[in-house]
């Protein structure tokens, strides 16, 4: 076996790993700065785009989190959407008074608010990330994406089906909203239906929180485990490393950040219900990580707030001038196409650019990208075997000389 | 509720002929698996495809039900035949283009490059005929479609439906699945592909065009895809862009039930599949009350993750452990 290249891409500035320089901190702070103002200039100009943010910012949630298991860990998961799920059904169930755990007075009175519930729908959806993780542990990368696969249609399909406990096709509603926040100078910070912007300044909090644990996560003893395994599990063994624990890990760390957003964005838009965790999602998320780049906590951000945006704004703002144009050029198939039809087509897109363009993504991560497109053809064959080939007895490898 | 016999051996016809036909798609997963280890995603949609392909085929025909029978059997052959070569190109075509130059990249590379093939022709299956099901054009008249071939043409006094569509499902999926077990292992094209999957340095040492040998199984995975979709297309008496999507995972779990990469192994998981499946649409759900009645998925599901976890070398793959 060849010897183990070593990812030659120095850590770049762009690079999550490590701390940040002053002026990546001033230019982060910048940024936020100005997604938090955005609200008021909304409301000046009566863009009316907050609901569609609220949206991008769960996908923002998601993607971050999804960047744990496939981009950390290396563990390609194509069933994420299976723990918004459970993260949304969680608090749906603990608060929502049509609920039969409710019902029947299952749920203590102190559970059935927000706060509390979202932090069982967190370690809820963390649980699960383990309990549907730890069968794969043993599947090489394509076989664990297809069981994974298969658990996040198992898990919908059981929301649908099991409609004595999650009500089926009709969902849930009336969920439990954040209690009223009064602010010093004596105003109310409500979460009622009309106040879409005190949400927002809530997602950008929760969002931030994300950033700051998951950055903080990657660069501890867990995080470089999972980049280690995810480089090459045996010699990571062989250091040390418990293969399974850190796994484990990061299918429950990754699974607990998608039931936080699945819990926030029930509660935000008042709703649950199965066809909001189909395939589709999954896909979408796992567009936006690999579009971003895989194992880059802001180009994961990037790419969400790219496909986030297409998804929610886009597809509802470019209609209109598509439809115009159609008219004006006298083609009737653009005339009445609607964007919301080329979101199959634009996602597929960036999957499939993205691998064959730029395998690293936008901004890629250093690591990664020596680790995606390799110098040379041996040390392809080496990370080929190492990462994911499992073969029968005694035959060699791909591209291996026997 | 009792055991009721003649629902069961019924549902279990049915589910024999909707397990031809994931065996016709499970065997271009296995084909294409076989050779170069490429879970390919966007083979559902090669289906969806060539159900679409047969339906404007078809109705460009503008033959009917009340036209001479050798109208309706030349468009009915003219849909299978288009569908068939159109699967074939599209399959061939997106290796070109999508895969060939992820060949020497790491394994996901080209699996989620196939993920996003499979979005974009699920896209351009919405660009081509919307996102409602669509009907084919009748082919046959509607009493065929409730007609009972053991009644009629055995004279059997029974419950157990066989219509002339399950019957013709059977005809044409196993002619193909014959063919292919001849073309795979008795000639020498064949031979060229099983010895690529089996070791693509020394297949290209001893002369034979790797390229080649893999288009080929894109080709032939391709054209049982798309005869498959033809076949569906007048199975279901419909066709819409995600059909291929539940289609192609059901097929996927077939040919893992069989052992991936295993050509005999892809019909036997294709059958089960289909019995599993029929029965759990129509036959478990009499018995299942107070919850909802489409735990199909879950089962299919379920099966593939058993089999993944517990053995993954499927029915009649051969052993694999991991490399140390």
């Amino acid at each position: 076996m060849a010897l183990r290249p070593r990812a030659r891409g120095r850590a770049t500035g762009q690079d999550d790993e490590g701390g940040m320089t002053r002026r990546q901190a001033g230019r982060l702070l910048l940024i936020v700065a100005a997604v938090a103002v955005y609200p008021v200039i909304d409301a000046r100009f009566g863009f009316g785009f907050i609901g569609d943010l609220l949206g991008i910012f769960v996908f923002v949630i998601l993607a971050m989190g999804l960047n744990i298991v496939v981009g950390y860990a290396g563990l390609l998961d194509l069933g994420y959407a299976a723990f918004f799920a459970i993260g949304a059904y969680t608090i749906g169930l603990l608060t929502s008074p049509f609920s039969v755990f409710v019902q029947k007075d299952y749920v203590p009175e102190w559970l059935q608010h927000f706060w509390p519930a979202m932090a069982v729908s967190w370690a809820v959806a963390a649980l699960f990330g383990v309990l549907l993780g730890a069968p794969t542990l043993r599947l090489r990368g394509d076989y664990l994406a297809i069981v994974t696969l298969g658990f996040g249609e198992i898990v919908p399909n059981f929301f649908i089906n099991a409609d004595g406990i999650t009500e089926g096709t009709k969902g849930l509603n009336l969920i439990a909203k954040p209690p009223t926040i009064p602010l010093p100078w004596g105003e109310d910070l409500t979460f009622g239906g009309a106040d879409q912007r005190n949400w927002y300044w809530l997602m950008l909090v929760v969002g931030l929180f994300t950033l700051f644990l998951i950055r903080r996560l990657h660069g501890s003893r867990l995080g470089r485990s999972w980049q280690a395994i995810r480089e090459d599990e045996i010699a990571a063994a062989s250091m040390g490393i418990n293969l399974v624990r850190t796994k484990l890990w990061a299918f429950g760390l990754g699974a607990s950040f998608s039931g936080f957003a699945g819990s926030i964005y029930s509660a935000a838009f008042q709703y649950v219900h199965p066809d909001q965790f189909k395939f589709s999602v999954s896909i979408t998320v796992l567009a936006m990580v690999i579009l971003g780049g895989l194992g880059n906590i802001y180009g994961v951000i990037v790419g969400a707030v790219l496909i986030g945006g297409f998804d929610r704004i886009l597809t509802k703002e470019l209609t209109g001038p598509v439809q115009w144009i159609g008219r004006q050029i006298g083609s009737p198939w653009l005339s009445e196409h609607s964007v919301a039809d080329d979101t199959f087509v634009v996602f597929g897109a960036a999957l499939v650019l993205t691998m064959l363009l730029r395998p690293g993504g936008l901004i890629p991560n250093a690591r990664r990208r020596a680790e995606m497109k390799p110098e040379d053809d041996d040390i392809r064959v080496a990370e080929d075997q190492t990462l994911f080939d499992v073969r029968r007895d005694g035959e060699p490898a791909l591209g291996e000389q026997a | 509720m009792d055991f009721n016999v003649t629902l069961f051996v019924q549902y279990l016809i049915i589910g024999i002929a909707s397990g031809g036909l994931i065996a016709l798609i499970a065997l271009g997963y296995t084909l294409v698996y076989g050779i170069v280890e490429l879970i390919n995603f966007a083979h559902g949609e090669v289906f969806m495809m060539g159900a679409f392909l047969a339906v404007t085929l078809v109705a460009a025909t503008g033959v009917t039900d009340a036209s001479p029978w050798t109208a309706i059997v030349a468009a009915a052959l003219l849909g299978f035949v288009g569908a068939t070569l159109f699967g074939a190109v599209l399959n061939w075509g997106v290796d070109r283009v999508a895969y060939r130059r992820l060949r020497n990249a790491p394994r996901l590379a080209p699996l989620i490059a196939a993920i996003g093939v499979s979005f974009i022709l699920q896209g351009i299956g919405i660009y081509w005929k919307g996102s409602q099901s669509i009907a084919p054009p009748r082919l046959i008249a509607n009493e065929y479609r409730t007609y009972n071939v053991l009644t009629e043409w055995f004279g059997l006094d029974t419950r157990i439906r066989l219509r002339p569509l399950d019957l013709a499902v059977l005809g044409l999926t196993i002619p193909l699945l014959i063919g292919l077990t001849w073309f795979v292992y008795r000639t020498r094209t064949g031979k060229a592909m099983r010895a690529t999957a089996q070791d693509r340095d020394a297949a290209a040492l001893m002369g034979i065009d790797i390229n080649r040998s893999i288009s080929i199984a894109f080709l032939l995975g391709g054209a049982l895809a798309g005869a498959a979709g033809m076949i569906a297309l007048y199975y279901n008496n419909s066709a819409n862009f995600q059909m291929g999507f539940r289609y192609g995972l059901f097929a996927f779990t077939a040919a893992v039930l069989g052992g991936i990469g295993n050509l005999a192994g892809a019909v036997i998981g294709g059958l089960s599949i289909g019995i599993v499946w029929q029965l759990s649409d129509g036959f478990i759900k009499q018995y299942v009350s107070g919850w909802g009645a489409q735990w199909t998925p879950s089962m299919i599901f379920g099966v593939l993750v058993i089999v993944m976890i517990f053995k993954p070398s499927g029915l009649l793959g051969e052993h694999s452990v991991d490399k140390v």
